[in-house]
């Protein structure tokens, strides 16, 4: 009986009007956990009662406590019915469970309703006393923490990274039970709402306890989702990164100074760096190996897989083969060697993250990705998700070989997803082949020697762009240089990832937002003729939208991707491929080639014209982006170099025809590597099509620019101001004859539209970027296409951009002169001096919403809610890790919130936009609500994961269901933090002080 | 392909100060995007009609969304739904809650009622006003008059904590509050002349003096309702034209105070008689409800109309209430007579020469009524009157 939860009602407001007659609320609540419910006394005819009742205490095993929420009902107390609720708050306690988190929960949360919404609010405080348990065999997990963070979090340093952990639960979802024929929709709603608390709490325990099996104390990266099976149940799957973290202590480690602890782990000390350093190294060639296996769950599970990758596949790379470079072969045969031993053990090398402590990844081999077709079968024992489990395991199997076969023990980046439509499911999982320091790995440090040639082989920083492969044995043909930074090594000639852009990587320019998206019609049917239909289209979309990638880049004049993510959704009678990611150039990759226009026919005079005249418009539109995005990359001559690179300018080339794409063969090249010159052969309509769709991508406008990373690569002195949004869409298609061509442009142009609807809407921002720009396709409907997206604008300021501009420059100088290997490590420092020379840009005033900076000291003073009576604190959300000018100093714990909203009266509430536009902000208040009464004035690395929208106007009806999670944190702004550092002793009058200034 | 749902939702809410102009008007949705459109907005930021149509709707959607928290303003600033920087949601009030001065001028001092409403569309034809713009305004006047109706304190405090509008604004409502009441009448032809403004300056005035607030400001509903004690006791000045002595008394005083400095001289002297009783009978009438009503025409009536028929100057007008008003104090029968009684009431301090812009009155010869009913609210004023002179800085042309 390890933990005493305690919980008390202080008051309510706003409650809505109960009793028609007097226009007043008898409210009273009830406080349930587990299976033990508390009632407050009735509160008569008031909307705004004040219970302030006793202290409720539930005693309770700490199992218990991370699995089950807290649950508070308001209800109006009717003497002669049935009570009437109100509404309930859900509040989960397991940011109580740390010792370092939040220690109270305290203030006012919204009482929602799923039918009516949100409902006025209640105060309440809770607090658990946890006792020590000794029990070695105990179910629960207390202490591990978890980040939805997909780096090291701020106020941390990794000792060990371990790897991998992951889990799923299943249930019978309670909207497909017998009952709920009977009973009512708000009944059955919560119902839900309820279970899938409960099982994430649960799947969060069981994923805690096999941290603590590896010895960790902290899971990063945490992604927890959810399948709405249908029928079939609902699967709560998470998967994650253990590892063990130490908290920075010392308070100057919050100072933006560069005197951070440890020299290795250096906490980066600004905040427009908010990836620890990365070395990636890796070349090239994007998504390597598909495997689309369609297995009918049932016995027979068949494994057709139309790609390459056999499971069977011996790492080709074994030991290394001293060409990969003057220096690096025997080197990187030790390295391998030993990362192999430290990864071999592990069933998966794979981690979440998608930004590393410097020094932790060495060499990058490029994406990796996996898809599955599976029929969907009732969960027969919810206990034993046997069948669930073995789904996730073979393909995790897959990108493990795949990985190998790209030379890489480990892989980064790495997420899963699904797509469900009736009974087909499309498991896919995908990330970045990768080379990792051992050094992060294993407890124990690594022989110093080691350690002092990977540090010199790391510094140059272009060593994530080295291959990490065979240069005479390659998984797949790609086109080799010598890198352009180092002269060295071998870098390939496109390189996409899955990961964040490395903090130290040489990019010349500025990075922008790259789509393919891609429609394919399909025809209806049932079961397993129908999962056949769909794993026979993948292998065709993957490469269109590849090349529609590919062709983008070149187009952009870059070279290389980061953050990519493919979403493959499948419907009733089409399939959509939405790919999303960060196009730069990266100086280490050679210069992208341009495209070539072909015809085909090429003895008709006007065609050839209007092929010159299309050749024209392209070559125009390539220098105009490269002016756009300021990549003017020095010009290198040959002499320098002294080094035989074969080509200079790579060309590469895609060959468009239906005959060699459509072929038996099992290798899908995906990778244009082996041709000479970068074709797009027009023979037909479709191949037209394309080319026009690749030109009439708009920029966005001026004081704009947008990527799907953490950052923008390119811009380093972010403002204050962020505006975090979701944006959704519905189109419906005409279903007059659909053709792939019109379902491409509809798609195409709604992508488009919502893009530039987000500029005109937040034009009041330039300049401006918008980060983490993440697309979201569904398809809820026979004829419907939905779009959702979430992103945060930040602003920059121009000015010092300008400067920024000049360092490729500088940057580049210094390259020319890195042939000699002692200057090497002058540059960077010159170059990291620099950086701390400019600190932060002086936080302008233009703070709109000024956050209270609850200060640490304040922080833990704070007995009594902070702002309990005062206007609401201000509550920023980002889906980034981090608040452009200010410092996070507290982590409080994940949030993980599930809701349900339906309504029966949709004309009234404004339509299905009135509906969900409501409903979205109502789910942002009570993150903020939650996020507040944990102490916190920042959710990071939130996401919404979720945002399924059903609706049926026949029956003026519509139900939306939502899952959002992120970090709840405290951040204090860095220009307050020199005030604060400076006058200790007054720390807690100070920031109580802004806060109240705020708050009126 | 057509948009079957399209949101934007910020964690901020994004407040467009164009467009929330363009709702509070009562454009619709298209007729708002035309007005935009013609305002150049596409060109300047590239944007498709398609974009600001969206954008629009959506903008449109929030506002109507927040319209229900902007009916309690408290609930604006203690909600969790929408969160708004403090500054934007003071201009999202302050802007909700402006009027314009002609739908004012409409209903000032009309019943808030549903009758009144049905009127509305008459009102909206005639303004140029839309009907949407027109009801939300009507719906303001109303819903601040119900909360504040039956409240002790300071009308213009209760507006301003109750609806948090700016001082200025709450000061108007508190004007329309009190003429809403008092149901004075505005309408008249007659009456036409006079803005908002002026009304709401006499409004102030008589709020201060008055109203049961000037007596005792412990009372419910003390800055609404005229001070019925007051107005009885205002019959006794009836004296002042009744008796002959008295009359002839007043008048030579007046005159022998004024002459050389008045420029119609001739004309006061020959009318002052008429203007006396004119002014006295006013407000000997006002125990009867219809006749407080009426009290603005009268006013014009009895004293405006005469002293614009003889062209009198602002100055001049000014002169004689306050020398008016002064002599009483000398009148030794009406000292006597009325025991003090009135004169402690009617203490008349009356600033001897005003520093007022007097000029800026003037307008086409016409002289504003605005300052005679100053002078004339003064006349019955009970109590060192100091404070409201503050009433002077004022311009007239001020709302």
């Amino acid at each position: 009986m390890p933990g005493k939860l305690k919980v008390k009602i202080v008051a309510g407001r706003h409650l809505p009007v109960m009793d028609r007659a007097s226009d007043l609320t008898d409210a009273f609540v009830e406080v349930k956990f587990g299976n033990t419910t508390f009632k407050t006394d009735v509160y008569l005819k008031s909307l705004n009662p004040q219970w302030n009742s006793e202290w409720f205490k539930f005693e309770v095993d700490d199992e218990d406590l991370q699995d089950e929420p807290l649950q508070i009902t308001v209800l109006d107390h009717d003497t002669y019915s049935a009570n009437d609720a109100i509404g309930k708050v859900y509040i989960d306690i397991d940011p109580l469970l740390y010792s370092e988190a939040a220690t109270v929960i305290s203030g006012w949360f919204p009482i929602y309703d799923t039918i009516h919404g949100i409902r006025g609010e209640i105060n309440v405080v809770v607090k658990v006393d946890l006792f020590n348990d000794l029990n070695r065999f105990r179910q629960s997990s207390c202490g591990v923490k978890f980040f939805c963070t997909t780096s090291i979090p701020k106020c941390y340093r990794a000792v060990i990274i371990h790897g991998f952990v992951e889990e799923l639960v299943v249930n019978e979802d309670p909207e497909y039970q017998w009952i709920d024929r009977i009973r009512t929709p708000r009944a059955s709603n919560e119902a839900r709402q309820r279970l899938i608390s409960l099982m994430s709490g649960e799947l969060q325990r069981k994923i805690g306890l096999k941290v603590l099996e590896m010895r960790g104390n902290a899971v990063v990266g945490y992604l927890q989702c959810f399948d709405l099976e249908g029928e079939s149940g609902l699967v709560v799957r998470a998967i994650g990164t253990a590892c063990t973290l130490d908290k920075l202590s010392s308070p100057a480690a919050f100072l933006p100074a560069c005197n951070s602890p440890s020299k290795e782990m250096k906490e980066i000390p600004f905040n427009e760096d908010p990836n620890p350093n990365t070395h990636s190294s890796g070349p090239s060639t994007p998504l390597k190996n598909q495997t689309y296996s369609f297995s009918p769950s049932k016995s027979y599970s068949r494994q057709s897989s139309s790609s390459d990758t056999d499971l069977s596949l011996t790492p080709k790379t074994g030991m290394g083969s001293g060409s990969a470079g003057k220096e690096g072969g025997p080197f990187k045969a030790l390295l391998r060697q030993q990362t192999q031993s430290a990864l071999e053990q592990r069933e998966f090398p794979f981690f979440t993250l998608t930004a590393f402590p410097p020094g932790f990844l060495v060499h990058v081999g490029g994406v990796v990705s996996a898809r599955s077709v599976k029929l969907l079968d009732r969960i027969h024992n919810p206990d034993e998700p046997e069948t669930r489990d073995a789904w996730w395991a073979e393909i995790r199997q897959e990108i493990k070989s795949h990985a190998k076969a790209l030379g890489c023990h480990a892989v980064v980046g790495y997420s899963e997803s699904t797509s469900i439509c009736e009974e087909v499911c499309i498991l896919s999982a995908s990330g970045t082949a990768a080379v990792l320091n051992p050094r992060f790995l294993q407890d124990g440090t690594v022989e110093g020697c080691l350690e002092q040639r990977l540090e010199e082989n790391l510094s140059t920083r272009c060593g994530f762009c080295h291959i990490p492969y065979d240069e005479l044995n390659m998984p797949f043909p790609a086109h080799l240089t010598y890198c352009y930074n180092c002269r060295k090594q071998k870098v390939p000639d496109v390189l996409f990832t899955t990961i964040d852009l490395p903090t130290d990587a040489t990019v010349i320019g500025k990075g922008c937002l790259i789509q393919a998206r891609l429609c394919r019609l399909k025809k209806k049917a049932q079961a397993e003729a129908n999962a056949t239909a769909i794993s026979n289209l993948l292998p065709f979309m993957e490469y269109e939208v590849h090349t529609q990638l590919m062709n983008k880049l070149k187009l952009k004049g870059m070279n290389a991707l980061f953050g990519l993510r493919i979403q493959i959704t499948v419907g009733e009678n089409m399939l959509m491929g939405l790919a999303s990611a960060t196009g730069v150039y990266l100086a280490a990759l050679p210069t992208p080639g341009g495209i070539q226009i072909a015809g085909k026919t090429p003895n008709d005079g006007s065609y050839e014209q209007h092929i010159s005249h299309m050749q024209k418009k392209i070559n125009d539109t390539i220098a105009k982006n490269k002016e756009l995005y300021e990549i003017n990359p020095p010009e290198i001559s040959e002499e320098i170099i002294g080094s035989p690179i074969p080509e200079p300018r790579q060309r590469s080339r895609l060959l468009r025809s239906q005959s060699e794409s459509s072929d038996e063969v099992t290798e899908l090249d995906l990778s244009h590597g082996k041709k000479d010159a970068f074709v797009l052969e027009i023979d037909d309509t479709d191949a037209m099509e394309d080319v026009h769709s690749l030109l009439t991508d708009v920029p966005p406008p001026s004081g704009f620019y947008s990527c799907n990373t953490e950052i923008m690569p390119g811009i380093n002195n972010w403002t204050s101001e962020i505006q975090m949004f979701t944006s959704v869409r519905v189109i419906r298609l005409s279903s007059l004859n659909l053709t792939n061509q019109a379902l491409n442009k509809n798609f195409n142009d709604l992508c488009e539209n919502l893009l530039k609807s987000l500029y005109f809407k937040l034009r009041s921002m330039i300049p401006c970027c918008l980060c983490h720009v993440n697309f979201t396709v569904s398809l809820p409907e026979d004829e419907l296409i939905q779009v959702t997206v979430t992103a945060v604008a930040i602003t920059f300021d121009k000015n010092q951009a300008l400067q920024t501009t000049k360092t490729p420059v500088e940057k580049s100088l210094q390259r020319a002169s890195t042939d000699n290997e002692e200057l090497l490590q002058f540059p960077l420092e010159l170059c990291s001096d620099s950086l701390h020379s400019h600190p932060f840009p002086p936080v302008k005033a233009v703070t709109v919403e000024k956050a209270s900076p609850v200060g640490d000291g304040n922080f833990r003073n704070r007995s009594a809610p902070p702002c309990a009576n005062s206007t609401v604190g201000v509550v920023k959300m980002t889906p980034l890790s981090f608040i452009p000018g200010a410092k996070i100093t507290k982590y409080l714990g994940i949030i993980n919130m599930f809701f349900i909203r339906e309504t029966t009266s949709l004309r009234e509430e404004g339509g299905v936009s009135g509906f969900l536009h409501a409903f979205i902000a109502e789910v942002f208040a009570m993150v903020r609500a939650h996020v507040a009464a944990l102490g916190g004035n920042a959710v990071v690395s939130y996401i919404m994961k979720q945002c399924v929208f059903m609706e049926n106007p026949n029956k003026n009806q519509a139900q939306c269901l939502i899952n959002v999670s992120g970090d709840a944190v405290v951040f204090v702004r860095e220009s307050d933090l020199e005030v604060v550092s400076s006058q200790q002793p007054t720390t807690n009058c100070q920031s109580s002080c802004t806060e109240g200034e705020v708050t009126t | 392909m057509t948009s079957e749902l399209d949101i934007f939702v910020g964690n901020t809410t994004l407040i467009d100060e164009d467009v929330y102009r363009l709702w509070l008007d009562g454009y619709s949705v298209t007729d708002a995007v035309a007005l935009r459109v013609r305002s150049g907005i596409l060109e300047q930021t590239g944007a498709t009609a398609a974009v600001l149509q969206s954008d629009t709707m959506d903008h449109y959607r929030t506002f109507h969304m927040l319209e229900r928290l902007l009916h309690a303003p408290p609930k604006l600033l203690h909600q969790l739904i929408f969160q708004i920087p403090p500054s934007r949601q003071a201009l999202l009030i302050e802007r909700y809650y402006a009027f314009d001065e002609a739908f004012v001028r409409e209903v000032l001092g009309k019943k808030l009622s549903k009758g009144t409403k049905k009127d509305l569309d008459d009102i909206s034809t005639k303004t140029g006003i839309t009907l949407k713009s027109c009801r939300r305004q009507f719906d303001n006047f109303k819903r601040v008059f119900k909360v504040v109706e039956e409240m002790r304190g300071s009308l213009v405090d209760n507006i301003q904590q109750h609806f948090l509008l700016s001082d200025r604004l709450a000061r108007d409502y508190a004007a329309i509050v009190f003429f809403a009441n008092n149901r004075f009448e505005t309408g008249k032809k007659k009456l036409q002349y006079l803005s908002f403004g002026d009304f709401a300056f006499c409004a102030e005035l008589m709020i201060q003096n008055w109203t049961l607030g000037a007596v005792d400001s412990q009372m419910d509903d003390m800055d609404m309702d005229l001070d019925k004690e007051f107005l009885q006791d205002l019959k006794e000045l009836k004296v002042l034209v009744a008796d002959k002595d008295l009359l002839d008394l007043h008048k030579s005083l007046v005159c022998t105070a004024l002459r050389g400095k008045l420029g119609v001289f001739s004309e006061m002297e020959a009318n002052f008689k008429n203007l006396s009783r004119g002014l006295v009978n006013v407000a000997a009438k006002l125990t009867h409800n219809k006749d407080v009503r009426d009290l603005f025409v009268d006013l014009v009536e009895k004293f405006v109309e005469p002293c614009r028929s003889d062209h009198w100057p602002l100055s001049d007008v000014r002169f004689f209430l306050n020398q008016y008003s002064a002599s009483v104090h000398s009148l030794d029968g009406f000292r006597l007579e009325c025991g003090g009684t009135i004169w402690a009431h009617c203490n008349l301090h009356l600033p001897g020469s005003s520093n007022s812009p007097a000029s800026a009155f003037q307008v086409a010869g016409t002289t504003s009524v605005h300052h005679h009913a100053q002078q004339f609210f003064c006349i019955f004023s009970r109590y060192r009157v100091s404070p409201c002179w503050s009433g002077w800085s004022r311009t007239p042309d001020l709302r």
